[in-house]
């Protein structure tokens, strides 16, 4: 199956190791992987934070760069929510009938990592083997935007040796926010102070989540505690393998 | 903006304080945690909520959507009811009409329900000038109204205040308004709650005047529905001679029949009951019982604009059931003062900036009060798309706003909009990035320059990776290797 991998702005810049790691369980579950060159950010930050017409040379090149594949793959619940429900909006603020057109054509195919994994793959077990304790933070866009629900923890139940934590208070937001985190730091911090408080008592090693975004917030906070709780996207735990050992 | 919301602080310098307030975090973590586990199990128990939850939205938007007529024909049948209706277009013409109306009566004072909409207008502060006074009787209103606080919940006007900071306020301001608290007052709920009777008590038997909200009016009967939990409602209501409602234009419903919805839908999200306990219906006067001089003061303040807004006029659809606030992650933290509105949480922020604009800081500020988590829209018993609203309103702030930072950070976006307009354009700036990224390793950064210290006074910030996703595949996938 022909995949075109869209890395988002984030990772792309800042977390490349989670967008290598999609890269790798696609393909070792078949795919045939593409990086459309041309792809830059899917304008999430402009839009949320109230610049739609600044959001959209972003859109634009998202649609450039993603026409016509049938199959568009992001490791990011966010970006893909801002994608399949606010393209529009901004395309429309923009003025731009063809751009509309054109969003209207291209989000329908894009997924999110643990979407186009049990949903279009139909795979739950993709070989994993991941000997920690860990915990699962679903993010807010993943649950109540696109409506993944359990897809991601039925990805990891399936990961050999993988001890999975309940997390408390799991589907609370992190505090993250995208401009949030700066324009109200104090709460954003005192939600991330709670979440990561959840964290430590669950007893794991590593906090897992399918954003990089809120996991280099809660992450970021952890690091400050010297917590020694690592933070590692899906697609991370996802791609290590038996053989790697 | 209204008299009650003068020179508020903006939301995040009003949060800053809340959350370092230790006692107010625990009293809200507590009480919002009761209350959403509550809806949520009663909420469960019914199988065509999401039924129910279509419905009210649509009965809601329909009406929105043909205000003028149910308004009319609410008219008509107040007034062939034996009531009187008053059309207020603001705050201060509403005031007008409510003081002039107990002026009237010749009486001096008057006990309050359902305070909501009167203290959207500041009611209480205009009838305190013209020599009126204006007594609470909601439990927690009292409280509010005893300590000269602010409301910081719809619902639970005090949860900001726990039972020993209530004996403390009992006993120190009852006496000054009427019957005092007992000298051996504890914090035991029952002894507060005998208290609060014995002083509200006196306050009801001399009543003559009542000035009430409403939860719903129904434009083909001309009926006033108060939906209440204490029983002070029903007595507003029934014992004094006088009636003043003040009620807002989107509280409208059209038929009786209408009711059988929002009577589930409320109080399952509300209190998390199956039924509400005090339920009044007030049709009109009857000879004997009840009022006998009846007045309905329809308030606009700012609705109007808002309905015209087609996006925005959702916010009209709010029962006022405070679910969204309970389950709003933001308020836990932040409390109901910080939004500076009688309307505090998740629909505040998008009520609020529609009623008032979005030309002062506060105001403006609220819409980004939100981490858009989505929480308030699955709990919104009408379906209101809170996260879209708020995306909607920091819209409508960065077009119509421009001070120096709202300058500033507009040419910001534009410039980081123009790299995201071209992937030649990312690829410099990542290479950029990645030099810097080199410089720190991949530790991360424990300390940057304003406005990142924002993030980094709390947070350590991940470095940007020595090679980008793109100059990895660059390298390892294309065969041209990194274009340097």
């Amino acid at each position: 199956m022909r995949v075109a991998l869209f890395a988002t702005c984030l990772g792309d810049t800042l977390f490349p190791g989670a967008v290598r790691a999609t890269l790798r369980v696609l393909e070792r579950l078949g795919c045939t992987v593409e990086f459309p060159p041309g792809q830059t950010c899917c304008g999430q930050m402009h839009t949320n934070t109230g610049y739609h017409e600044q959001a959209v040379p972003a859109v634009r090149s998202f649609v450039a760069a993603f026409e016509g594949y049938d199959h568009v793959v992001a490791p990011s619940g966010s970006c893909v929510g801002s994608i399949r429900h606010q393209h529009d909006i901004v395309a429309e603020r923009g003025g731009d009938r063809k751009l509309s057109e054109a969003v209207g054509r291209v989000s329908p195919h894009v997924y999110e990592l643990s979407e186009f994994l049990v949903d279009v793959l139909g795979v739950t077990d993709v070989g994993a083997y991941f000997p920690h304790r860990v915990t699962y933070h679903p993010t807010c866009h993943s649950l109540r935007m696109l409506r993944v629900g359990d897809k991601p923890r039925r990805l990891l139940s399936e990961v050999r040796g993988i001890r999975l934590l309940e997390l408390p208070e799991a589907e609370q937001c992190c505090g993250f926010g995208g401009t949030f985190a700066l324009k109200n730091p104090d709460v954003s911090v005192a939600m991330g102070a709670d979440k990561t408080r959840h964290v430590r008592e669950t007893g794991a090693e590593v906090l897992c989540a399918s954003d990089s975004s809120c996991l280099m917030h809660m992450g970021g906070l952890l690091d400050r505690q010297r917590e020694g709780i690592r933070t590692m996207h899906l697609a991370e735990i996802l791609a290590g393998t038996e053989e790697d050992r | 903006m209204s008299g009650v919301d003068l020179g508020m602080p903006t939301f995040p310098d009003a949060a800053r304080q809340a959350v370092r307030d230790a006692q107010l975090r625990h009293n809200l973590g507590r009480a919002t945690s009761t209350i959403r586990n509550k809806r949520a199990a009663v909420v469960d128990e019914l199988d065509d909520w999401e039924q129910l939850r279509a419905s009210g939205a649509a009965i809601k938007a329909h009406t929105l959507s043909r205000l003028d007529t149910y308004l009319e024909r609410f008219e008509a049948a107040v007034t062939a009811a034996g009531g009187t209706v008053h059309w207020a277009r603001d705050a201060a013409e509403a005031n007008r009409i409510v003081t002039e109306l107990v002026r009237e009566t010749g009486e001096t004072e008057a006990v309050k329900v359902k305070s909501m909409a009167t203290q959207e207008i500041g009611l209480n502060e205009a009838l305190a000038s013209a020599g009126i006074s204006a007594w609470e009787t909601d439990l927690a209103e009292l409280i509010v109204q005893l300590d000269e606080d602010r409301p910081s919940h719809i619902l639970v006007p005090a949860i900001h205040r726990n039972r020993s900071e209530i004996r403390e306020i009992f006993r120190r301001e009852m006496a000054g308004s009427g019957t005092p608290a007992p000298a051996d007052l504890t914090d035991d709920p029952v002894q507060l709650a005998e208290a609060a009777r014995h002083h509200l008590r006196e306050k009801f038997l001399r009543a003559n005047v009542a000035i009430s909200g409403a939860n719903f009016a129904v434009a083909e009967t001309g009926s006033l529905v108060v939906v209440e939990s204490e029983g002070n409602g029903r007595m507003c209501l029934t014992m004094p001679d006088n009636l003043i409602s003040v009620v807002g234009i989107e509280k409208l419903v059209p038929s009786w029949r209408d009711l059988e919805v929002f009577l589930q839908l409320l109080p399952r999200s509300s209190t998390g009951e199956r039924m509400n306990p005090y339920t009044s219906v007030l049709s009109g006067v009857t000879e004997g019982d009840g009022p006998s001089n009846f007045h309905v003061v329809l308030l606009d303040n700012g609705r109007s604009e808002a309905l015209a807004d087609e996006v925005g006029s959702q916010a009209l659809r709010c029962i006022r059931c405070s679910a969204c606030l309970n389950v709003c992650p933001v308020y836990e933290r932040a409390g109901g003062h910080a939004y500076g509105s009688v309307y505090p949480g998740p629909i505040g922020a998008v009520l609020t900036p529609q009623l008032y604009g979005v030309e002062s800081e506060d105001t403006a500020s609220l819409p980004y009060a939100s981490t858009l988590c989505g929480a308030c829209y699955d709990v919104c018993p009408v379906a209101i798309e809170i996260p879209e609203l708020l995306v909607h309103l920091r819209n409508r702030t960065t077009r119509e706003r421009k001070g120096w930072f709202d300058r500033l950070t507009g040419t910001a976006m534009r410039g980081l909009g123009w790299v995201f307009g071209d992937s030649k354009r990312l690829g410099r700036a990542q290479r950029i990035a990645s030099l810097g990224g080199r410089l720190f390793g991949r530790r991360g950064i424990g300390r940057l320059p304003w406005p990142m210290s924002r993030w980094t006074d709390a947070r350590d910030a991940p470095a940007p990776a020595p090679e980008s996703f793109r100059q990895w595949w660059e390298r390892n996938r294309t065969g041209s290797g990194d274009e340097r």
